[in-house]
């Protein structure tokens, strides 16, 4: 570790980062990036041949996004609490203004106005939304823990009617479903009462009638998924072939075929492409490092004491890995299609930014001097800050 | 102070039940979530262990029960003849293309692909090298040389793509009725043409079962024909030939030849003359063989019996036109030795006896006056006038004034000689050999006809077709080919149609020779039964073992009738 130049001793920012920052977190969001930018490469250059653009144009950008996402993850690890709950709190704010712009000067692409046009990027704000509103959220729920007075999940619940409407609005159904279950899990943890769980949960499902009923889309994309004869399932047909034919051990890097036919081959289906070419043995590897992100960090958060803490990198975690279990799914066919990103792997600029925030809030939340244990500790003291 | 404390601890209790109830539900979330995950793992490897879909290369099982890999399905039908030998099939080779936006020096690439492929002009390579186009083809089905020195080059722009070749192994054999397919692989002649989409992947058409079209031929006659035909062309200097092995029963084309020909393999810069099938596109004027159908019309009809005759000794003038023999007699001639020394005085008053309009219903009852039914396009539609004089009448008993194909002719003898049942002619294997057909003659006819032309073999003009042992049967044709305004003497189309075994026929086999010269193995002669008899006599003779029929001695009391009212005035 001296190798570095972070000595114990050594009170400096970086130092103090260093040796208190959840390090396996953090190096298993390191390997999933470089993994990331690797299956970019084999992925898109078959997409991006197709469009009449550079081989290497997705890849190129998407290695500048992970850069930038890098950047973004350690500049963020590095806050002390107090900021990453101010800047979820401005962020939020932020990122809703930017939706309402978007309903009025987005363009329409594919039918939804999800996106804002910068220059050559395009901006989709409700991905930013999701991290900022879920600290916020996280805040406002545990100020009810010490003061009872607070009217923490009435608020909570406006705020999430408030952001529920926006992405219907747009229409963005998966974000809403997504959003949906994360905030519940976070009202269940806060101590939400069971009949109101239940409640909650027959409201949602209801919720998900009522998309079915009135948006054509979510109409269309659930008849598919219960009955692919009633319409295209051309991607997940193509899925499910690219899958099969990458075998155990897969056809090699560049080598698939299938994916050449499949046009999200290098954003929502590149777990596919990475199981023509790597096989399905790499993906179960994939999915154990998504694991251990996921099931890991919840597991790390069973020992914190605060409830701030706890209830926003629980949200966030969770919201990672809602993300992966429902692009992974539709890859495979077990839920229905669904514009949803592998976090980090899929190509997309947005998505890759939002989830750096949301990776650097979880590694500022969740730093501790790991060699007082809180629970041991009969004073009660907590992790050196 | 005790009060503040327990408060303190009050709270901190609260708090810690609060916290409790998190970390239990908290636990259930990393349940759920390993939950998800196992699922995904467990669907992933379930995927990854599944067999794949549309796999490549699938496994079958041969008859013998061995499983092996299936072999690669080409693109187009193989045709092979009636005993599997192939006559049409496809190699795999490959294309050269270029990615023009990825080449840096044309001109420099340009040369060296020149060397490699000399047949293709340097400018054209550099034109399209440096068109900045993503795909343009260099050169269509390269052999494996050229594409290892190409790939040895090393260059990333260019690229191969697998294409398919029709090759046909045997080459000019057969060439008019397999016809050839374009560079694309379109068939534009031929087999290939009539039946294109048939043999095209993906269609499973009932005429071509297991991917593969089977046709009538057998590829060794057709070689003996073509060899025979040839030799006789070359020996009588003609400038072309057709040749007709037909099976009576059951219609089938069993070799069929049209000279000069053409390899289908390498269509570039062939004649028209080539392409020309005169099998079947070509319609001739074919003289005396036409007297059969004049005899079988007339005897089927009761005009005449064998043992009637006509005055034959001197021409016949009928308005400006004046009927001579071409073998004359000068004397009164019975009906066999008419038939027996083709005799056109006599034919043409046996017509007039018939009528007009019986022997135009008979004509039409053969089909000699529509196009041939025939599985190729190439189809000629016979030439008859459309008003039909008495003159014609006459003319046409011996086959002049009307223009058939061989094919037509050949479908009609055999009709004639099988029993009468007029049985179209297929280039289609059939597999039972007997095809039904409609009656056109009485089965006695038939067996008179049979004794005539055998007749025309042992004592008259087709002699020269005397296969040995065959018992061969036939007639000889020599017309004058016809010119601007009338005929040319000079030129003749000479033929000889045969068939045998006389007392059982299976087989018809035409012979045709367009513009024959006399040579001095034929005394200066040029007629059907100088140089396309022969021919018919040799292809018996090679062909039979081929179709398995027996020389064996003839029963003379079939002919000794007939024979009877022939007067050979040599022996007088």
């Amino acid at each position: 570790m001296t190798a570095f130049g972070f000595g114990r001793t050594d009170n400096s920012l970086l130092t103090r980062w260093w040796w208190t920052v959840d390090r396996w977190m953090l190096s298993f969001v390191f390997i999933l990036i470089v993994a990331g930018m690797w299956l970019t490469m084999t992925a898109s250059p078959a997409v991006a041949d197709r469009l009449d653009l550079d081989l290497m144009h997705f890849a190129k950008r998407q290695a500048m996004f992970l850069t930038l996402g890098m950047m973004v993850i350690v500049s963020i690890s590095v806050m002390p609490v107090l900021l990453v709950r101010r800047l979820a709190v401005i962020g939020f704010v932020g990122s809703l203004v930017l939706m309402v712009a978007t309903l009025t000067i987005g363009p329409e692409i594919k039918g939804a106005t999800r996106w804002l046009q910068i220059g050559t990027f395009t901006l989709q704000p409700s991905e930013f939304l999701k991290p900022f509103f879920f600290v916020t959220v996280a805040w406002l729920l545990s100020v009810e823990f010490s003061d009872k007075s607070f009217p923490g999940k009435k608020v909570a619940f406006g705020l999430f009617a408030l952001c529920a409407f926006m992405l219907v609005r747009q229409p963005d159904f998966g974000q809403t479903v997504l959003i949906s279950a994360v905030w519940m899990a976070q009202m269940a943890l806060a101590g939400l009462p069971m009949m109101w769980l239940i409640f909650a949960g027959t409201v949602g499902l209801f919720g998900v009638g009522l998309g079915y009923a009135f948006l054509p889309h979510v109409t269309n994309r659930i008849d598919r998924f219960i009955n692919p004869e009633s319409g295209d399932t051309y991607q997940t047909d193509k899925a499910l072939q690219a899958m099969e034919n990458g075998g155990l051990l897969g056809q090699g890097p560049g080598s698939g075929t299938v994916k050449l036919n499949l046009p999200d081959a290098h954003t929502d289906y590149i777990y596919a492409v990475i199981g023509e070419e790597f096989g399905a043995i790499a993906c179960v590897m994939l999915l154990i490092l998504f694991a251990g992100i996921v099931v890991r960090g919840l597991a790390h958060l069973l020992k914190e004491e605060d409830p701030f803490k706890m209830l926003a990198a629980s949200a966030l975690i969770m919201q990672f890995g809602l993300q992966t279990l429902i692009n992974v799914g539709v890859n495979l066919a077990l839920l229905p299609s669904k514009g949803m990103t592998l976090p980090f792997v899929s190509y997309g600029g947005s998505s890759m930014l939002a989830l750096a925030i949301n990776v650097g809030m979880i590694l500022a939340l969740t730093r501790r001097n790991r060699f007082i244990n809180p629970g041991k500790d009969p004073l009660g003291w907590k992790a050196a800050e | 102070m005790t009060d503040i404390t327990s408060f303190q601890f009050q709270s901190v209790d609260k708090n810690v039940s609060k916290m409790d109830v998190a970390r239990l539900r908290l636990i259930w979330a990393i349940a759920l979530f390993s939950l998800g995950f196992m699922v995904l793992i467990g669907r992933t490897l379930e995927l990854g262990l599944a067999d794949p879909v549309g796999a490549v290369r699938k496994t079958v099982a041969t008859k013998s029960g061995r499983t092996v890999i299936a072999p690669v399905q080409m693109a187009r039908a193989d045709i092979v003849d009636r005993n599997g030998e192939i006559l049409a099939t496809n190699l795999e080779t490959s294309s050269l293309a270029v990615d023009a936006t990825m080449i840096k020096d044309p001109k420099g690439l340009a040369r060296k692909l020149a060397e490699i492929i000399p047949d293709v002009p340097l400018a054209t390579f550099e034109k399209r090298l440096s068109s900045g186009k993503k795909f343009v083809w260099l050169k269509r089905k390269l052999s494996p040389a050229q594409k290892w020195k190409v790939n040895a080059l090393g260059e990333v722009g260019l690229k191969f793509e697998r294409e398919e070749e029709r090759i046909y192994p045997h080459g000019r054999l057969a060439a008019h009725v397999l016809g050839y397919v374009d560079v694309d692989g379109n068939g534009l002649a031929g087999l290939e043409h009539y039946f294109d989409d048939e043999m095209k992947a993906g269609s499973s058409q009932v005429d071509i079962g297991d991917r593969t079209l089977r046709t009538s031929l057998d590829i060794r006659v057709q070689f003996a024909l073509a060899d025979e035909l040839s030799a006789a062309m070359r020996a009588h200097s003609a400038v072309g030939g057709a040749g007709l092995v037909m099976d009576v029963k059951s219609g089938e084309v069993i070799a069929m030849v049209s000279l000069p020909d053409y390899d289908p393999n390498d269509i570039r810069g062939i004649s028209k003359e080539a392409l020309f099938n005169r099998a079947t596109k070509g319609v001739y004027e074919l003289g005396s063989t036409f007297k059969t159908f004049t005899f079988a019309a007339a005897l089927d009809e009761g005009v005449v019996t064998l043992n009637d005759g006509y005055d034959a000794t001197k021409p016949l003038r009928i308005s400006r036109f004046l009927i001579q023999d071409d073998h004359p007699k000068a004397r009164y001639l019975s009906v066999p030795e008419i038939f027996t020394y083709s005799s056109n005085i006599g034919t043409a008053q046996m017509a007039l006896d018939l009528g007009t309009e019986r022997q135009q219903e008979f004509l039409n009852n053969i089909g000699l006056l529509q196009p041939a039914p025939i599985e190729i396009t190439e189809v000629g539609a016979p030439m008859y006038p459309t008003n039909w004089r008495k003159v014609s009448t006459m003319t046409i008993s011996y086959g002049h004034g009307i223009a058939v194909s061989p094919l037509q002719l050949a479908t009609g003898i055999s009709a004639m000689v099988n029993g009468g049942r007029l049985i179209p002619a297929t280039l289609i294997h059939q597999t039972d050999g007997v095809r039904e057909g409609k009656q056109v003659i009485k089965p006695s006819t038939s067996r008179q006809i049979r004794q005539l032309l055998r007749m025309v073999v042992k004592k008259g003009t087709g002699s020269k077709a005397s296969a040995i042992g065959y018992r061969v049967g036939g007639k000889t044709g020599t017309a004058e080919k016809a010119a601007a305004g009338g005929y040319n003497e000079k030129l003749l189309i000479s033929s000889f149609v045969g068939a045998f075994p006389m007392d059982d026929p299976q087989y018809v086999v035409f012979a045709l020779l367009d513009e024959p010269k006399g040579i001095k193995e034929t005394h200066g002669f040029r007629g059907g039964g100088w140089t396309a008899a022969p021919v018919v006599k040799n292809v018996i003779l090679r062909a039979s073992p081929i179709l398995g029929i027996a020389p064996k001695e003839e029963d003379e009391g079939l002919y000794r009738q007939i024979a009877m009212k022939i007067h050979d005035d040599k022996k007088r």
